[in-house]
């Protein structure tokens, strides 16, 4: 079957027309071309005199301070723009209540943007005979060994070499994996985008030397943050005075937000 | 929110994958099953898996053609799909999925190619118009092939057959890997996952031949060839029990080493599945089948077709329960291990009933249409074979039915 040079042409420049099309296609097709710097509240300090090889970013977590006001969950939806729904959270604050005989009950209404104070909350405990409860905010741990960056098919997550783990919006498919493969439930797909979302400890904020949204909202200084090569840094003041713990250590992560008070029983 | 006890870590709420995922590994291990099912004959020459052998390779293509679909509807940015082509990182085994299906795709099209070459010469002479033209194309305008020249071409498909098994292998393999390296997961991380699904996609697959090649005999009124069932269904069996071992054992370990998952473990299984998993993967799906087909390997009547075709039916259904109650059940208990949800799946939209079901008739539409023209029985196969041979064959084949003619 032959075909002749009129005919190949012509069926050539329609395949081309039709590729330039497509790789020229406005934004709001679903092909188009994307922004990647929606929901920032600011464009991140790229280009600026930041450098990236100068800093280790470090985390820490103090249960014994947290009143679970929840203004630290609030603070960040806000900053970072993640919907209001309970179902995606960047960060929430976890209540365990340990009953006298040593029973372990959890809970995160909302992920604590309502703080716990509410009857809803309250009801169930209201007949337990409580040994003890506390607060454990949580956020992404920054793993240094990222079983999300590991099973992410594409390599759209990956970790910063200031120790962030971060996600390129561009480059997410939604294949959820990296959400399966968490242990601690940090990541979320976001509805809107339809691609993977968690906490960047702020990454747009971090970079012009500013904190974290959680970290300013805390009225009580429960999270601390700051750069590990700093020895002057109130993060490395803490590790050094404090009996730290990380969440889960036994799955090899190596988590770099640090938990002082962290209870057994708290998952 | 419905369905939610004790606690959930708040981003658990939402399920993330859906039955569309639950499809995806049936869907791969039915390829996996029929394949070796063809390799049995094409490879070690199992003659009484005759009645199987171009069947078998229909089969798996067209469940093949199928697998990524499931895959491409549940992402959240299909048209990125690509990706996994371009940009992959082979530190994630589903990074995988790309090259493996697609080298594996072009694995069993040119086996099955080449298997069917005969047939499609034949028709590509036969007809004239567009017709013609697609039959020549597919010919790729060789029309006059010699006895030499086909026998070459059974050589090269018995090497595409052989090479086929661990491909085949590694392509429901992966997939279980997919879940056995998630160490968040304690029902899916284990390194025992990559056996337990090829495993169980082997017995699937073979469940699978039984029940469509009952099923499309029957409906263009073809005898059934009894010795041929019957020799499947005794793979069935060996593999079946191959399978329930390695699965019983993993659930042992778990039981035995009763780590820190196991009180949630047990909980999931025998409250929250309990009804997909003891009643319908262990009860239904494997204990019965199990059973009927020991006692189908004893016995020797006529009897044994329908109990083998009842016993492929009910492994079937135990084999989607299975996928069903790794990836679902894997979601329905909370990683802090102190609560668990429900997950009911909606019958519209994208991860909707409608839309599996859709993607689980689609293979037997393709199946329908590709059989239509190329013939998966073995008695009707064109040339390549001395013709008393393919006359006696002919012969006992038709000396079981009733004298029905399948020539059209």
């Amino acid at each position: 079957m032959s075909v002749s040079r009129r005919e190949f042409l012509k069926t050539a420049a329609k395949y081309t027309a039709g590729l330039a099309a497509l790789v020229s296609a406005p934004k709001w097709l679903p092909f188009g071309r994307r922004d990647s710097s929606i929901a920032q509240a600011a464009p991140a300090a790229a280009g600026s005199n930041y450098d990236w090889d100068q800093h280790t970013w470090g985390f820490v977590v103090d249960t014994t301070a947290c009143i679970g006001c929840g203004k630290c969950a609030v603070a960040c939806k806000t900053e970072n723009n993640v919907p209001m729904e309970p179902e995606y959270n960047r960060t929430w604050v976890e209540r365990y209540v340990v009953a006298q005989d040593g029973q372990v009950f959890a809970d995160s209404p909302n992920g604590g943007i309502d703080g716990f104070d509410t009857e809803q909350a309250n009801a169930k405990y209201r007949n337990l005979q409580i040994r003890d409860s506390f607060f454990v905010p949580k956020l992404c741990n920054q793993c240094e060994n990222a079983p999300c960056v590991q099973v992410c098919p594409v390599g759209a997550t990956y970790r910063t070499k200031d120790g962030v783990v971060l996600i390129d919006r561009d480059r997410c498919i939604g294949c959820r994996y990296c959400i399966q493969a968490c242990p601690y439930g940090a990541r979320f797909l976001d509805p809107r985008m339809r691609v993977a979302d968690k906490c960047t400890w702020c990454y747009h904020r971090i970079t012009k030397g500013l904190n974290p949204a959680c970290v300013e909202a805390c009225p009580v200084g429960a999270r601390v943050f700051g750069d590990m090569r700093d020895s002057n840094s109130r993060v490395r003041k803490l590790l050094a005075e404090k009996r730290v713990n990380v969440l889960k250590p036994a799955l090899g992560t190596k988590p770099q937000v640090f938990y002082i008070g962290l209870q057994e029983g708290v998952r | 929110m419905n369905g939610l006890e004790g606690f959930l870590y708040p981003n658990e709420i939402e399920t993330q994958w859906s039955i569309l995922i639950v499809i995806y590994p049936f869907i791969t291990g039915l390829v996996a099953g029929a394949f070796i099912v063809s390799s049995l004959y094409h490879v070690f020459g199992i003659q009484n898996l005759k009645a199987f052998s171009r069947f078998s390779l229909l089969t798996a293509l067209s469940f093949l053609l199928v697998a990524p679909l499931p895959l491409q509807v549940h992402l959240g940015r299909p048209e990125r799909a690509f990706e996994i082509f371009f940009t992959p990182n082979f530190r994630s085994a589903m990074a995988g999925f790309g090259y493996i299906w697609l080298s594996y795709l072009i694995l069993v099209a040119f086996e099955t190619w080449l298997v069917f070459r005969p047939d499609i010469i034949r028709l590509a002479k036969a007809n004239s118009g567009l017709r013609g033209t697609i039959y020549r194309a597919l010919a790729l305008g060789v029309l006059d092939h010699s006895e030499e020249e086909f026998k070459r071409d059974e050589k090269i498909v018995k090497a595409l057959a052989l090479i086929g098994i661990p491909w085949a292998s590694l392509l429901h393999g992966y997939v279980g890997f997919i879940f056995g390296g998630v160490k968040a997961n304690p029902w899916w991380s284990s390194s025992l996952m990559p056996v337990i699904f090829l495993l169980s996609a082997v017995v699937s697959g073979i469940a699978l031949l039984i029940v469509l090649y009952v099923v499309a005999r029957t409906l263009t009124r073809k005898p059934l060839e009894h010795e041929a069932i019957g020799a499947l269904a005794k793979w069935l069996l060996g593999f079946m029990i191959l399978d329930l071992a390695i699965e019983g054992l993993e659930l042992l370990n778990m039981a035995y080493e009763g780590e820190e998952s196991w009180e949630a473990i047990s909980v999931l299984i025998t409250q929250k599945i309990a009804f997909s998993y003891l009643g319908i993967q262990i009860g239904l799906g494997s204990l019965i089948p199990l059973v009927i087909l020991g006692a189908v390997a004893l016995m020797g009547n006529r009897a044994r077709t329908q109990l083998s075709f009842l016993a492929a039916s009910l492994v079937l259904v135990g084999v989607f329960a299975m996928r069903w109650n790794v990836v679902i059940g894997g979601q329905l208990f909370s990683k802090s291990l102190l609560g668990f949800k429900s997950y009911v799946p909606p019958l519209l939209g994208q991860e909707g009933l409608l839309v599996a079901a859709g993607l689980l008739m689609l293979p037997l539409v393709i199946f329908a249409v590709l059989s239509s023209q190329l013939s998966p029985w073995t008695e009707e196969q064109p040339v390549a074979q001395p013709e008393e041979e393919r006359a006696r064959y002919r012969e006992r084949v038709y000396a079981m039915g009733i004298g029905s003619n399948p020539r059209r």
